[in-house]
């Protein structure tokens, strides 16, 4: 098992832990169509108090999945944002009690492409129903009633995680006290369309991907790592780029990719493709372009509802989701006098540094948390 | 000279007759927006006396000391950061030794008699004696113990006097409703835009 010293952060580990799946009836989307039974993947770190006022939900982004932190058995590398959830980490294990659940339309366990259609014993691949964030968030409701928790301590996320805490806050305002909304946005903005539509027309110009019933054997893997690729190249920044890559060019060579950051970006399309699903990677990135709690003041009357206080973090660095969309979301909570902090940090990392160890992001997250204030005043 | 640091001015906020007066101002229940809240000081002495408040402040250090003491603060600039703001949507916009270091001070002080219902100014008086008889005296840009900057390394932007204050509210027809003016460890009444290092103001439109 690996030890503590291994986190970059001096604190501890949750240890081993395993990906649990719970089946609920059913779902009723938003759209009209239900999911039956409704299958949800999810991990907890921490332990319920009795009062089950402790309780953290930990939503993750685009490809990410309920395995937030600690190791699975014979894994080397931990769960995404093992930075922050652990004992004495920002996302306290002795205090809190931590539940993250993987999407539906995911591919990582929850209902979704590769769940098997009861009625012809087959995976409902592209037959499955369209999934909103509002889907995903009303499937997590059903997890947190199951452990009988009504108010959430918080609910954070970053990235698609964010846009998930943004809707509890709308959806269930008398659920949560706090709500963290990290890189995020209250809709995208064409630009973000743009590189999700890119990343989709390579996976349909795949020719495996026969309107998305392909065969596990002859999965469109070809357009999935060309659209990781695209994706990828939007998590991090110009200076991040330059720094690990340069230019380092060696004689040029036409057949074959002779640049360091091409070599990189094709292995992070490589290996994406064994951990998720074509449609899946359809499914989500619709539920994020479809995703729309308005701007301005049509932002502003949404978040007229919302009942918790917030910490909004953006970073300067970040060109997909820039920090202006986390203002505007501020500026709207403001208007509505929300009690909300807005940080923007300096990290040159972009997108991704929501994910990476920062000791401002450890700090402002741990002490935004700490505060006991019960969010009625400003 | 001793040179302060924005950080160790704000220590002995505490007992400050500037910020009690303020203190004084302002009743519990009531909404306060702090431009250049700094490390929250004043943020929290309000907070305590159960003022809901929320600031905003531009340094990355300050925010985080923010949130570390439980206050709701906007990481960013005032000079561009206002618009979103309804009218009268505050009891008090509080201007806490900021707007010598805003770029367009004249047309900040109008945004804040917008949102605010009475706006709370305080800048340190260019015409405090030492002041004068500094550039009198020796020829150089005064550094004091309120202004504790050289000219190639102050944020302050701007010097004003009491009196210049009062010659811009007269020109713009904006209200005073209270003046007062302070040294370190007191009020100061008699020639204040002699002998005091800290000018307030309240002001309505």
């Amino acid at each position: 098992m690996p030890t503590a010293e291994q986190n970059e952060f001096s604190h501890g580990s949750v240890g081993v832990v395993r990906t649990q799946i719970i089946q609920f009836d059913s779902l009723t989307l938003e759209g009209g169509e239900t999911i039956t039974p409704l299958e949800i993947a999810y991990e907890t770190y921490g332990t319920l108090n009795e009062k089950k006022d402790n309780a953290i939900l930990v939503c993750h982004a685009l490809s990410g999945d309920a395995h937030a932190a600690g190791f699975h058995e014979g894994d080397k590398r931990p769960g995404y944002w093992d930075f922050y959830i652990g004992p004495g980490k920002a996302f306290d294990t002795n205090r809190y009690f931590i539940i993250s659940s993987n999407v539906i339309g995911g591919c990582k366990g929850s209902s979704g492409p590769l769940t098997i259609n009861g009625k012809n014993g087959k995976p409902f691949q592209s037959t499955f129903p369209f999934v909103s964030i509002g889907d995903m968030v009303n499937a997590q409701e059903k997890l947190i009633s199951h452990f009988g928790i009504h108010k959430l301590f918080a609910v954070a996320g970053g990235s698609m995680g964010g846009m998930q805490a943004l809707q509890w806050s709308v959806a269930y305002p008398d659920r949560l006290k706090n709500c963290i909304v990290m890189a995020s946005s209250s809709e995208h903005s064409a630009q973000q369309i743009a590189f999700n539509e890119v990343g989709r027309q390579a996976i349909l110009s795949d020719p495996n991907w026969n309107q998305g019933l392909y065969t596990q054997e002859n999965r469109p893997s070809k357009g999935l790592a060309l659209a990781r690729m695209m994706g990828h190249i939007t998590y991090l920044s110009d200076e991040m780029m330059r720094e690990k890559f340069g230019r380092k060019p060696p004689k040029g060579n036409i057949q074959s990719t002779d640049f360091a950051v091409g070599s990189y970006l094709i292995y992070q399309g490589e290996s994406f493709v064994d951990r998720f699903d074509a449609n899946s990677y359809i499914y989500v990135t619709k539920a994020l372009d479809h995703f729309s709690l308005g701007t301005g003041k049509e932002l502003t009357k949404v978040l007229a509802k919302v009942r918790c206080r917030f910490l909004v973090v953006a970073y300067t660095s970040d060109w997909l989701y820039p920090p202006y969309q986390s203002e505007e979301i501020v500026k709207s909570l403001e208007v509505n006098a929300v009690p909300v902090s807005f940080v923007e940090l300096n990290n040159p990392a972009g997108h991704d540094s929501f994910l990476l160890p920062s000791d401002q992001q450890d700090s402002i997250l741990r002490d935004f948390l700490s505060s006991t204030d019960e969010g009625v005043f400003l | 000279m001793n040179i302060h640091t924005n950080e160790t001015l704000g220590l002995d906020l505490k007992n400050r007759p500037d910020i009690s007066y303020i203190a004084n101002l302002v009743k519990p229940g009531e909404r306060v927006l702090d431009l250049g809240c700094g490390y929250g000081e004043l943020m929290l002495i309000l907070k305590n006396k159960g003022v809901r408040v929320q600031g905003i402040e531009k340094d990355d250090k300050c925010i985080i000391q923010c949130v570390k003491k439980s206050l709701y603060v906007h990481h960013g600039d005032i000079d561009d950061g206002l618009k979103h703001h309804l009218d009268h949507s505050f009891d008090f916009v509080i201007l806490n030794q900021t707007i010598q270091q805003t770029l367009n001070p004249g047309q900040i002080i109008k945004e804040c008699l917008r949102i605010g219902k009475q706006v709370i100014i305080v800048f340190p008086n260019f015409s405090h004696w030492q002041i004068r008889s500094s550039i009198l005296l020796s020829g150089k840009t005064p550094v004091t113990e309120l202004m504790p900057f050289h000219w190639y390394d102050t944020p302050n932007l701007h010097y004003l006097s009491g009196k210049d204050f009062e010659d811009f509210c007269d020109f713009e027809r904006i209200k005073v409703l209270h003046r007062a003016f302070f040294n370190r460890t007191r009020q100061i009444k008699l020639f204040p835009n002699l002998f005091a290092t800290l000018a307030l103001f309240v002001i309505r439109a």
